[in-house]
């Protein structure tokens, strides 16, 4: 749908599953769910996530692949791997930095979220942002999140040494402008830093 | 009747509940035979009634698409909803009357089945007395079943005893809001929510149990809005409450009292608001003097600070709603619980406005308008009380007969098995009701059956109750037969019908239709649709509170819902009423709202030495109810397949349990033995488990009787129990 996008506020999500639920009833996928809700630490809280693809700018999953299986759309949706072409290798399953692709062993298929592309691309909304009772996943418009929301999207990714840009956007405290995950993005380091201390 | 007709496991064999998993023909006929059609009508589970399209194809349901247009859930559904559709087509469906027969069940053709019950009632009917029969209804039933449902008790069989497993539900809310307000409705509109500056959840489990409703108090946040949620557990919507307020099980009234007299005290309330429309004020600010935050806090092990803090936001917001549902309700002070709600409403003008309420939180799918048309043991329709002469006239005037000929009020659902008890009720009919599953004290539901001299059931599928029957009628699921529903906010909404009922099943309806005729009593039942029974309770309801005269099928479907009372004006052009008490307008005659005060009492089944943890129960959000419907769809068991028995660490060290250890939970009543979640999300003097499963997994078997006295609601939110480490190291699931 054009000028929508995809955002993820795992701030308001309550682990309810509709859209797992939900993905799986889609046409493409015959009752396979593509998306994933989990507990951060049930023994000490009720938070829960969900994960869905992030559909890289510059796919890792595409680039680990050694048999051309994943492909990027001009949309910018990075899809399932290829039928023909996937050879089960598991090297994007290793390799996404999100931990999304999941290979459907006896199908022998690397499957994951490609945002419901039939239904995208016909006007309608993926399943699991429109199914979702808490909209922890909106699929929606630039303006209605800056509008709605206190949160602010960013989709710059920092993995130590390494930047991903995404065309899903995550919901983050007002003043970020990336979400930062390793320590070493934090620190201050110089080329005369002992090496003892390295 | 005593015995089961098979062995139980014979019956689960037979007739389930089996897991269903894909649509008809599987996923792969889906993509080779589309859906002819869509439908759009709405889910058959909670109070919320979300719009929903179900594909169709030839007879079958088989899928689902969102409904962004339905105004209230906008496409959101949760997981029960997503998968509604597989309760339809479904292998356990009953496709014939079943009769019971000393080899088990047999099925029956309806003459035969239909004759029997209509034998059956009319010999204990003339050896007893009329009111030796019961009607038990169910809110899942549309508001034409239900009215049916009501005149079929009162003026067919003539008996006063109809109740229904609302009573499981609403019955607190309701009576206070009659009490205080003088006439039972949430009074806001769910659009309200996202306007308020404060919320207050109280008793809601939100996120599981009205899963919808948590984009509208997450909108409220979004505009800067602040969120207080008191409950025994941390529920999900707490994860980003402002304010968290964990109170002991059953003291809910203790701290709705304590933040009263902090805002008396602080002189916080809204004089002008108090003086011009309300009554009996003072002596409520008379009754809460006493409850000074530290003794609020004592006894609900609340903060003293927090219970401050909570009032101050309360009080000094433009706009507060408050949002309560059954753990505020379940209780044998569930009535006073939601007047002391209202109270705090009333006393801080938080009422009648845009983002300003008190609102219940109605659970089950038409439990606002199940009890407004008649299957409540002491209303008839448009939510008139039997007892009134003006109502009984009105009412004996649609249905053509004296108002002599209606009964009077009849007992509540939980008093109806104490009367089989001691014997006085001898048949019972029962449609879309599990009360051995849902009921409190599963083992005195059981005993109650086996005293039964006739046990008849209306069902799509048979239920554990159903297992007792003598003979089972095959009803129909709520998308076989058009109707309206009633949703939580007040909204009066259209159901279609997508498919005819399979095989031999009838229309519910249909089934009433025809035992009236064999009773004699034809001309009192003349419908041959859906909209001619509605056009009667139209008719019935016209001039009550629950005025549905000015709303037509076709006006439903034009505003996507209309809000009751919506009077038939000339013209027909009465928008209906979203929002209630608009000017400080209420329901009596005086047009004043009225404080009514609250004593403290102890919960019915005390905390004592070697009871000295509380139990209470819930649901669960893959989960509804007794679970007849949603105990057979696949992947909703396979979220939740069974129940836990939830533990804080502190509580499982000094027992020694372990996350996953099989624990036995004992009370007054009964034992039971269920694997250990221990999360750090619920008080260390409390566990809880969900109650939807039977047998031995069944949290009512350890729950009690003890009855609000006004709304005869039981107090399912507050047991005594203890707990030990049962023997072995894993649980073994047994159906």
């Amino acid at each position: 749908m054009f000028g929508y996008e995809f955002y993820i506020d795992p701030e308001r999500c309550i682990g309810c599953q509709a859209c797992i639920n939900a993905c799986a009833e889609c046409d493409t996928h015959r009752g396979v769910p593509m998306i994933t809700v989990d507990f951060l630490d049930r023994a000490n809280s009720i938070a829960t996530v969900p994960a869905i693809c992030m559909h890289c700018d510059d796919p890792t999953c595409a680039e680990v692949c050694p048999a051309d299986a994943i492909k990027k759309g001009e949309d910018g949706v990075v899809q399932s791997a290829l039928k023909p072409r996937c050879v089960a290798c598991n090297n994007c399953v290793l390799a996404c930095p999100f931990g999304i692709p999941k290979m459907m062993t006896k199908l022998e298929l690397m499957m994951k979220c490609d945002m419901c592309y039939d239904r995208t691309s016909v006007g309608k909304r993926p399943m699991c942002a429109t199914v979702c009772p808490s909209q922890a996943l909106a699929y929606v418009t630039p303006e209605t999140i800056a509008r709605e929301r206190r949160e602010k999207p960013v989709n710059v990714f920092r993995f130590g040494n390494e930047t991903v840009t995404t065309k899903v956007f995550m919901m983050v405290p007002p003043g970020e402008t990336a979400v930062t995950v390793d320590v070493v993005d934090f620190m201050w380091e110089t080329p005369e830093t002992p090496e003892t201390w390295r | 009747m005593a015995d089961l007709p098979r062995p139980y496991n014979d019956l689960l064999d037979r007739y389930g509940p089996h897991l269903s998993y894909e649509p008809p023909g599987g996923y792969s006929e889906q993509r080779a035979n589309p859906p002819d059609r869509l439908v759009k009508t709405h889910c058959c589970f909670c109070g919320q009634q979300c719009g929903i399209q179900l594909k169709v194809r030839g007879n079958e349901v088989v899928g689902f698409e969102p409904w962004e247009e339905f105004p209230f859930n906008q496409g959101m559904l949760c997981p029960k909803g997503v998968r509604r559709y597989l309760q339809s087509a479904h292998p356990d469906r009953l496709l014939d009357p079943l009769l019971r027969t000393p080899e088990g069940f047999k099925t029956a053709t309806w003459d035969e089945s239909l004759d029997f019950t209509v034998r059956r009632l009319r010999e204990i009917q003339e050896k007893h007395g009329k009111d030796a029969v019961a009607i038990y209804g169910g809110a899942s039933l549309t508001s034409e079943k239900s009215y049916l449902l009501g005149k079929f008790a009162r003026v067919a069989l003539g008996t006063r005893h109809i109740d229904y497993n609302g009573r499981l539900c609403m019955v607190s809310a309701g009576t206070a809001y009659k009490l205080a307000f003088g006439v039972d409705r949430s009074p806001n509109p769910w659009a309200d929510i996202p306007k308020a500056q404060v919320i207050f959840v109280i008793g809601a489990n939100i996120a599981e149990c009205a899963p919808i409703t948590t984009q509208y108090i997450w909108r409220c946040r979004d505009a800067g809005g602040r969120l207080i949620v008191a409950d025994p557990r941390m529920t999900p919507i707490t994860r980003n409450a402002d304010l968290y307020l964990p109170l002991r099980p059953g003291t809910d009234l203790a701290l709705l009292m304590g933040m009263l007299h902090v805002v008396l005290r602080d002189n916080l309330q809204d004089q002008d608001f108090i003086a011009a429309h309300t009554s009996g004020f003072e002596q409520v600010a008379e009754s809460v003097r006493a409850w000074d935050p530290e003794r609020a806090a004592r006894i609900t092990g609340v903060p003293p600070e927090a219970i401050e803090k909570a009032a101050h936001w309360i009080a000094e917001a433009e706009r507060a709603i408050t949002l309560h549902a059954r753990g505020l309700e379940h209780q044998s002070k569930g009535v006073e619980n939601c007047l002391a709600v209202i109270n705090l409403s009333l006393a801080t003008g938080n009422i009648g406005r845009e983002g300003a309420g008190c609102m219940m939180v109605t659970g089950q799918g038409n439990g606002q308008g199940g009890r407004e048309h008649g299957q409540k043991c002491d209303q008839l329709p448009g939510q008139r009380s039997i007892s009134d002469p003006a109502a009984r006239e009105h009412v004996a005037k649609v249905w053509g007969i004296t108002p002599e000929e209606i009964p009077q009020a009849g007992l509540s659902a939980v008093e109806i098995m104490e009367a089989i008890h001691r014997g006085e009720i001898k048949a019972l009919l029962s449609i879309c009701f599990n009360p051995l599953v849902s009921l409190p004290d599963a083992h005195y539901v059981r005993e109650a059956l086996s005293k039964l001299e006739f046990f008849g059931v209306v069902d799509f599928f048979l239920s554990e109750t159903a297992h007792h029957a003598d003979v089972v009628l095959a009803g129909s699921l709520q998308e076989e037969e058009e109707g309206i529903v009633c949703s939580a906010e007040g909204r009066v909404i259209h159901i279609q019908k997508a498919v005819d009922p399979p095989g031999n099943a009838w229309t519910d309806s249909r089934i009433y239709i025809e035992l009236a005729r064999r009773l004699g009593k034809e001309k009192y039942f003349p419908y041959t649709s859906s909209r001619q029974i509605y056009d009667e309770l139209r008719e019935a309801s016209r001039g009550g509170h629950a005025d549905y005269s000015g709303i037509t099928y076709e006006k439903i479907d034009q505003n996507m819902g209309v809000f009751w009372p919506c009077p038939d004006v000339p013209g027909g052009d009465h928008p209906g009423t979203p929002r209630l008490f608009e000017g400080g307008r209420f329901f009596h005659p005086d047009g004043k709202a009225r404080f009514v005060v609250t004593d403290w009492r102890e919960s019915g089944d005390p905390i004592a030495e070697d009871f000295p943890i509380f139990l209470t129960t819930g649901r669960v959000v893959s989960q509804y109810l007794s679970g007849t419907q949603t105990r057979r769809i696949g992947p909703l068991v396979d979220q939740f397949p069974g129940p836990r028995v939830e533990i804080h660490p502190r509580l499982a060290q000094e027992h020694g349990i372990v996350d996953g250890d099989p624990v036995t939970v004992t009370t007054r009543r009964d034992a039971m033995t269920v694997p250990a979640l221990v999360v750090r999300t619920i008080r260390p003097d409390t566990v809880f488990i969900a109650y939807h499963w039977p047998g031995n997994r069944s949290a009512n078997k350890l729950t009690h009787r003890t009855l609000d006295p006004r709304s005869k609601i039981p107090e399912f939110k507050v047991s005594a129990c203890r707990i030990e480490k049962a023997p072995g190291s894993g649980l073994r699931v047994v159906r």
